[in-house]
């Protein structure tokens, strides 16, 4: 008998535009000892799996069809005390975000003793000594000295080995990990995936693992079910679907995740966002085409052909960065003593050179967006100095506000739903730039221009007329693009640009922003935690590490043989796409 | 723990000293203290005599140093109209603003805190009906809910008093209504009046932080492991709503105080809040400034004590100064 | 893309909209609103006769009941108060008086914390510590204490014939004073939450003027929480001025504000003359429980965790 058996479960939620399919017949099964993970893009419906399983889907939605089996009993009959009854004891779940999901004015102990004794008839002295086996188990340090603790205390890591170890603790059968690695960094995902595999392994546990991410897939499930808007468009052998997937857009996701091990050119064959009307598509500003913005775009700044052809190692540097610090202050000064500074970054020496793309790597509190920050002028610099083109570039609160460098280099932002001003229409977003810099004060030229940047970064023309929140994080991502193109920059800044978004949109951002860099000749400073994307964009590569710089390299040198220690465990714990075909 | 204390008692002495400027300054400019004590006939000499025995002639500086140290001491001075000293004034009427403010702040939480984890937690008729009443109970201005009261409950029904404290019992200087029989039929009407606003205030705030966290991650998390329902929502929702509610509390006693004015002007009440009433209609500065800063000096007390609640209550800000 | 992100991408405008004609609640509580302020700022059209006229009351006609009580007068449809003037005349003047000051005190709470609440909230630093500590002093003596100060500071020092003059201005700005905290905090915590966003770090990295990106960029995408207050402060200001009124100390006895009219009928609501309570309260009540429930549906409508 399957440990769990989902048979055609539909799950609808009620809305006031008529009711959304969350779950569209999906059906799978779980076996003990086993891992299944479930992936797919964003509004898959893979969350939903795991709430419907739980018995807590978000109201309103609903069970509309089909059957839950748990050991052979049908849970979509239990009645709610019954159910209840269940969660903890025999199904437990893993959440993605170990900061938030700890009760913060509880110990650590005092949370896993009560979950202890809700299911079991132990004495407190008696939970408390299992509770201190299972955090021993999921690999906690001074467990003895720690177990009082309040969650705040520990380390994102060790929180979730305490987020584990209450699920763990009333012995479940069944674990539903909803994204459990994603808040984490690199170096720590793996050892968490490691635990979550061991204790399959020997507790005979068998785990639901949710995930975005195909390397998280590939490095520890035994089988995989993807899914798209709801449906289960393939399922099989971990093996088998990411070596040859039989669906197309398995296919095509596949081929869409940047990959470690080598450099494409391009992305290929990815999955179009199927977006637009037919309406939003005819509509055009008379004139207005993408090549009149490249015209426009390169009209001031000839592209140098012999610098784009000559080897980028002799080109000159744009931007150079001399014993760089940065040091932040703690909010309110103190009453006595020093004011406590926080060293974000510490002797950063690097330079980008004309026309090519730098990639900067670390992990979380490695100072790189700092280091973006102390280029635009965002945070003034604790020492050091920075070099543009050759000539001093002031520290942001001494830099002019007319100053030329406030044009020539520009930023596209991580977040594309935090980055453009909801308030103001596409149009308008795009045309400040030009405005703002003088570029052009006519207003006829000023829409010709907007209509055709946005023709270049692929968007249909009709785009300027909406307001940023009809479009989706990628389409977002192109306009904040387009705004930053439209200043006709020299250096443009991508602090994480595809880190929000999905995989198969991922994929098309950055086609686009190869193909823009090398249409333009843009020097690139291309920041990312993710050294798969960082190898299919950069030319050279920098790692940081807590505001320190660790390493400098050429991207191919770098990836096949890095010198640096932790560079090497970066590398070595990156999940790998081993099992993906190309 | 005794740095924060430290820092939050720095503070208070800040707020402290802004609010005894104001009343200090209240006492100086507004109106000539001189001509206030005076009557028609006195000769300029004598009022220049006054004013130099007054020190009025002082530079600003000494007679505000003056103005706190009296303040410290508990010399406020004399009421211009009553031309008795401030400090009897008040002590006589504080009292009775104190019992009335404490009753109706028990009400106030007895009901309102329930009742709001309830509306948080159900819904229904009842749970509807509820903040129906909460939207008007916001609604209604205080006089008007006491001469409602009054209305029904003293001259239709005629079963309670509805104007003064009724029978007290003396203790010291302390006058008591909670003590008698009498005091304490005499104190509900007001007490019930000046508590429906911050009982419906109580009951929308605690909902709606209660609402909050039955969003968090943490409770979802709690759920899915099974933790009963009761200590789902009393140990991990209820504990997490406290710090927010425990500082509306805090400013609510303000509030309080403040609509005790209302309250005993309606029920003719004999606390403080009469005695500023009245001290505004003819202009008595002194009791005006004195009565500003008492209310100043409750404040900073309640923050005071709201802090060191917050550090019982919750870790991250007891950790993190005992760190600091 | 999926249907899901569809819906998540209407329009915020339109969601207003649309939340409001579903919600019968409110559309009833907008309209009563909408009738409040027009009979106020039609009183003088609307009112039967013009209670200030100290020559058309006849103090022979006080304290009639209502037109269809026996002893009525048809002239007074809800009867006269003590001095003989229309009840009805006197409550939507009362009414014009209460909304006037009103508005002009949110309105000036409002510039007031606004202002105060952007720079805060942008700059940071010295002058945000400074503002903020004056508003926790400031909040420390609830708005009813520091309306009444202003006011009998306001009578300490104007000359009595002045004072009568005078006191609507004296009574908004003590309303207002009293009130501008609750905008400046708001404003100051969202524009802190805006200005960390990435299109206002875009604007800066620009080199734009500060107060072009407090105005063009931050002030629209504040206005949400803004407006939830501006209502909800609206009642607590009307609220106020009745207070202050029955009190004693608010606007003039011879132009009689809701909370006037309230006070003196509460003298003769015990010897049966009642009308002269009931009709100015349930009027005051109707028209705050009914911007209270905009207020409430503004709240809920803009909160970003309940969507």
């Amino acid at each position: 008998m399957k440990l769990l058996d989902i048979n055609k479960l539909t799950v609808k939620f009620p809305t006031r535009f008529g009711e959304f399919k969350a779950l569209d017949n999906v059906s799978l099964d779980v076996n003990a000892g086993e891992i299944h993970g479930l992936v797919g893009e964003s509004g898959a419906g893979k969350s939903t799996v795991g709430a419907a399983v739980i018995g807590l889907l978000q109201s309103p939605g609903y069970v509309a069809g089909g059957k839950i089996h748990f050991m052979g009993e049908n849970l979509c009959e239990l009645d709610a005390d019954a159910y209840h009854r269940l969660r903890g004891s025999r199904i437990s779940m893993i959440f993605q975000d170990p900061q938030t999901s700890l009760n913060p004015l509880l110990t650590i102990s005092a949370q896993l003793v009560e979950t202890i004794r809700q299911h079991s008839d132990l004495s407190h002295s008696e939970a408390l000594e299992q509770a201190i086996g299972l955090l021993k188990e999921t690999g906690l340090h001074n467990v003895e000295q720690r177990i009082d603790d309040y969650p705040h205390q520990f380390s994102g890591g060790m929180r979730q080995r305490v987020v584990i170890a209450l699920a763990l603790c009333t012995d479940p059968e069944l674990i539903i990990a909803d994204e459990p690695t994603t808040a984490l960094d690199v170096s720590v995902q793996k050892q968490i995936l490691e635990l979550i595999r061991t204790l399959c392994t020997t507790r005979n546990i068998g785990i639901i693992l949710i995930t975005h991410d195909i390397g998280v897939i590939n490095e520890i499930t035994d089988r995989v079910t993807v899914l798209r808007n709801g449906r289960v468009i393939e399922s099989g052998p971990t093996a088998k679907v990411l070596g040859h997937p039989e669906d197309e857009y398995t296919h095509a996701l596949m081929m869409a995740v940047p990959r470690l091990d080598k450099r494409l050119d391009r992305f290929k064959n990815i999955v179009a966002e199927d977006n637009f009307d037919e309406s939003d598509n005819q509509w055009q500003v008379e004139g207005a085409s993408a090549a009149l913005a490249s015209d426009w775009l390169l009209a001031e700044r000839k592209v140098d052909q012999s610098v784009a052809a000559s080897a980028h190692v002799s080109r000159s540097p744009i931007l150079e960065v001399n014993d760089l610090d940065v040091t932040f202050y703690s909010g309110q000064p103190r009453w006595f003593g020093k004011r406590a500074g926080f060293k974000a970054l510490s002797d950063i020496n690097l330079e980008v050179r004309t026309g090519e793309v730098l990639g900067i790597v670390g992990e979380s509190g490695s100072g790189k967006s700092t280091l973006a920050k102390a280029i635009v002028g965002l945070v003034d610099p604790s020492a050091g100095s920075m070099l543009f083109r050759g000539k001093a570039l002031p520290e942001g609160s001494k830099r002019d506000r007319h100053h030329a460098v406030r044009r020539q280099i520009q930023m596209v932002f991580q977040d594309p739903f935090s980055s453009l001003n909801n308030r103001l229409t596409v149009e308008r977003i795009i045309a400040e730039p030009i405005r703002f810099y003088g570029l052009s004060g006519d207003k006829k030229e000023i829409r010709k221009l907007v209509a055709s940047v946005l023709d270049l970064v692929e968007m249909p023309q009709r785009a300027m007329l909406k307001y940023p929140h009809q479009f989706s994080g990628g389409q977002r991502q192109r306009i904040a693009v387009a705004r930053a193109l439209v200043a006709r920059p020299e250096f443009l800044i991508c602090d994480e640009p595809t880190s929000a978004l999905d995989v198969s949109i991922q994929a098309q951002m950055l086609n686009l922003l190869k193909d823009l860099q090398q249409a333009f000749g843009l020097s690139i400073l291309f920041i990312s935690h993710n050294l798969a994307v960082i190898r299919q964009m950069a030319d050279r590569v920098v790692v940081l590490k807590e505001g320190r710089l660790i390493e400098t390299a050429e991207t191919e040198a770098f990836f096949n043989s890095p010198t640096d220690e932790y560079s090497q465990m970066l590398l070595r714990e990156t999940p790998s796409l081993s099992l993906v075909k190309v | 723990m005794l740095s924060f204390i430290f820092q939050r008692l720095l503070q208070s002495v800040f707020v402290m000293l802004a609010v005894s400027l104001i009343a200090f300054s209240l006492f100086r400019f507004v109106g000539d203290p001189v001509a206030q004590m005076v009557g028609q006939e006195t000769s300029i000499e004598d009022q220049e005599n006054l004013r130099e025995r007054l020190g009025l002639n002082d530079s600003l500086v000494t007679q505000y140093a003056r103005f706190v140290g009296n303040l410290t001491r508990g010399e406020f001075g004399y009421s211009y109209r009553t031309r008795q000293p401030v400090s009897e004034m008040i002590i006589s009427r504080l009292p009775a603003t104190l019992e009335l403010g404490f009753v109706s702040l028990i009400i106030s939480l007895l009901v309102g805190i329930p009742a709001g984890i309830y509306t948080a937690l159900k819904t229904g008729f009842l749970s509807n009906a509820l903040l129906v009443a909460t939207l008007v109970g916001i609604s209604i201005p205080t006089f008007v809910i006491g001469i409602f009261l009054i209305y029904v409950f003293g001259v239709e029904l005629g079963w309670l008093p509805t104007f003064g404290r009724g029978d007290t019992v003396q203790i010291g200087w302390w006058q008591s209504s909670l003590l008698s029989w009498d005091g304490l039929k005499s104190m509900l009407l007001p007490a019930v009046t000046l508590g429906i606003y911050q009982l419906t205030l109580t009951m929308r705030l605690v909902r709606a932080e209660m609402q909050d966290v039955l969003k968090t991650d943490y409770i979802k998390f709690a759920t899915a492991r099974g933790i009963n329902y009761r200590s789902l929502y009393v140990n991990h929702a209820f504990r997490n709503t406290l710090v927010p509610v425990i500082t509306i509390v805090g400013l609510q006693l303000g509030g309080i105080i403040a609509f005790s004015i209302v309250t005993e002007s309606v029920f003719q009440w004999p606390g403080m809040g009469l005695l500023f009433l009245d001290s505004i209609r003819y202009v008595d500065i002194p009791v005006m400034s004195v009565y500003l800063v008492l209310i100043a000096v409750m404040f900073v007390s309640i923050n005071l004590l709201v802090d060191l609640l917050y550090f019982f209550i919750d870790p991250r800000v007891r950790l993190k100064s005992a760190k600091g | 893309m999926s249907l899901l992100s569809t819906f998540r991408r209407v329009s915020r405008e339109n969601e207003l909209l649309y939340l409001f004609l579903h919600n019968p609640v409110a559309q009833v509580a907008a309209l009563i609103a909408l009738l409040c302020i027009c009979g106020a700022a039609f009183s003088p059209w609307l009112a039967p006769t013009n209670p200030y006229d100290i020559a058309s009351i006849d103090i022979m006609d006080s304290l009639v009941p209502p037109a269809w009580s026996d002893e009525g007068d048809s002239r007074f449809l809800i009867g006269t108060d003590d001095q003989g003037r229309d009840l009805l005349s006197a409550i939507l003047y009362g009414t014009r008086l209460s909304l006037l000051v009103g508005l002009l005190s949110v309105g000036f709470a409002c510039t007031l914390g606004v202002t105060v609440g952007l720079m805060a909230g942008y700059f940071g630093g010295r002058f945000d510590t400074i503002m903020m500590r004056i508003a926790d002093v400031q909040l420390s003596l609830p708005a009813i204490l520091v309306a009444l100060l202003i006011d009998g500071i306001a009578r300490g020092i104007l000359p009595r014939d002045q004072h009568d003059h005078l006191m609507i201005v004296v009574l908004t700005i003590a309303i207002g004073l009293s009130l501008w905290v609750n905008f400046a905090r708001t404003v100051r915590a969202s524009t802190m939450v805006e200005r960390n966003k990435e299109y206002v770090q875009a604007s800066e990295i620009m080199g734009m003027h500060p107060l072009r990106i407090m105005l063009v960029h931050i002030l629209p995408n504040i206005m949400g929480p803004i407006l939830v207050i501006l209502t909800v402060d609206l009642a607590v200001a009307i609220l106020l001025e009745a207070t202050l009124s029955f009190l004693g100390v608010g606007v003039p006895p011879n132009q009689p504000s809701l909370g006037t009219l309230i006070r003196i009928g509460t003298e003769y609501l015990f010897s049966g003359e009642w009308w002269i309570v009931i009709f100015p309260s349930a009027m005051l009540i109707i028209m705050i429980v009914s911007i209270n429930i905009l207020g409430d549906f503004l709240r809920d409508a803009f909160n970003p965790r309940l969507r």
